[in-house]
């Protein structure tokens, strides 16, 4: 009887079934004189049995939406239809907050000032949302938050506003002007909605103090802190009323 | 079908490995998003009539391997995504916190072969192309892949009989 070389390779293409039949008998000649080897085969045909078995049900969960978003075309192309769409539906400076915000950056342009206008177009374009206010929603808020902490590189939080009768409705991630950019939402029992735009700051930045700013029909109040810089924005609730949200917000962030 | 209809269909695929390669559905899907994303920004460089499946798991592997060195730069987050990575297989003697330990232990760079042969069924060569590495390469973190998961579940230790003659 001729000798038989199993090399590791062999071993672990008979494993997963891929040998030639002549070579594959072979190997399986050898085997049937080897029980410690047979035993090791086995087992290894047994981890990947269980391995399959365990990830099978992932193929039958639904696909989250956001995964069918992320493969839909998001060139500037399609935003300057969306742009012009919003533009349409808003009027106001809302829309020229839009088509500023996603013309080419200018030197000028870049430092602060775009914190409240960039905010106030993100509550413009998603807080009338019906269908997909969120991207993830409040019931996943651990998910949610640590998410973002990840994708910011530092630990986001998101504040409970409860106390001034509003509740979190979730988040979503926003492209940002040098990166990515986090995203909250809030209602009240009214329906009403706030949202607070939270974004990385440059480490030299240091702090400012609350400011205010009217961004054609969005009301926003702003602030950066050493991290980050935040913008609670509103279209529908008075300044007063949304200075005591923001009030609220601040508090929480900024112990 | 449209380009992008054919890789909607692979979402499924792509988040099952994904789960077993990251453990926590919630991670794995930021990856799955993180490689779509990536790959509509280069889906120019996609050449059609190749395989769509070879080229987003190696989209895929590319946003993966990033991932992990931007983690070991900020580890302070890891915490967060400890949760329970596998359902209970159905039956049978292998517990899925078994299985569970075990990918745990593997080196990313194993897992990835052994996910790729095991769950995708790719040939050796498919998993040698979309991780850039030679067929040789495959061959042995397959096999290590393997001795590795099996001292884990069993306590078995690994094998010395590789490259046996008789």
């Amino acid at each position: 009887m001729s000798e038989v070389r199993i090399s590791e390779a062999d071993l672990q293409a008979y494993i997963d079934g891929r040998l030639a039949e002549q070579r594959r008998s072979a190997i399986a000649a050898e085997l049937a004189k080897d029980p410690e080897l047979t035993a090791q085969v086995e087992a290894y045909r047994a981890h990947s049995d269980a391995l399959r078995a365990a990830f099978l049900p992932v193929l039958e969960e639904p696909v989250p939406v956001r995964l069918l978003d992320a493969t839909r075309p998001r060139r500037r192309g399609s935003w300057a239809i969306a742009a012009a769409l919003v533009c349409t539906l808003l009027g106001g400076v809302a829309g020229w907050a839009i088509s500023e915000a996603y013309r080419p950056a200018t030197e000028a342009r870049r430092v602060e000032e775009p914190l409240p206008m960039r905010a106030a177009v993100a509550h413009a374009v998603y807080s009338p949302e019906v269908r997909h206010p969120v991207e993830v929603g409040a019931d996943q808020e651990a998910h949610l938050v640590a998410w973002l902490s990840k994708r910011l590189g530092a630990p986001v939080r998101a504040p409970k506003l409860e106390s001034v009768g509003y509740r979190l409705m979730g988040g979503r991630l926003l492209p940002g002007e040098s990166g990515p950019v986090a995203h909250f939402m809030y209602q009240c029992e009214k329906g009403t909605r706030v949202t607070l735009y939270v974004r990385t700051e440059a480490p030299d930045h240091g702090e400012t103090a609350f400011r205010y700013a009217d961004e054609g029909n969005v009301r926003v109040f702003y602030w950066v802190d050493h991290t980050f810089g935040y913008a609670l924005s509103s279209a529908d609730i008075s300044r007063e009323q949304l200075y005591k949200v923001a009030n609220a917000v601040y508090q929480q962030l900024n112990p | 079908m449209t380009d992008r209809d054919e890789v909607v269909a692979l979402i499924p695929r792509l988040r099952r490995y994904a789960r077993a390669l990251v453990g926590d559905p919630g991670g794995a899907d930021d990856l799955v998003q993180d490689t779509l994303e990536r790959a509509l920004g280069k889906f120019h460089l996609w050449k059609p009539g190749t395989d769509l499946r070879a080229w987003l798991f190696a989209v895929m592997h590319n946003v993966y391997v990033n991932q992990l060195r931007r983690r070991r730069e900020m580890s302070a987050f890891d915490e967060e995504t400890m949760e329970i990575p596998v359902r209970a297989a159905q039956e049978g003697a292998l517990a899925a916190r078994d299985l569970q330990r075990g990918l745990e232990r593997l080196p990313a760079d194993q897992l990835e072969v052994l996910l790729l042969v095991v769950l995708e069924d790719m040939s050796y060569q498919e998993v040698a192309t979309a991780l850039g590495v030679p067929i040789g390469t495959v061959m042995s973190r397959l096999s290590r892949a393997r001795d590795k998961l099996r001292v884990a579940m069993e306590g078995t230790p690994p094998s010395t009989r590789l490259q046996v003659v008789k």
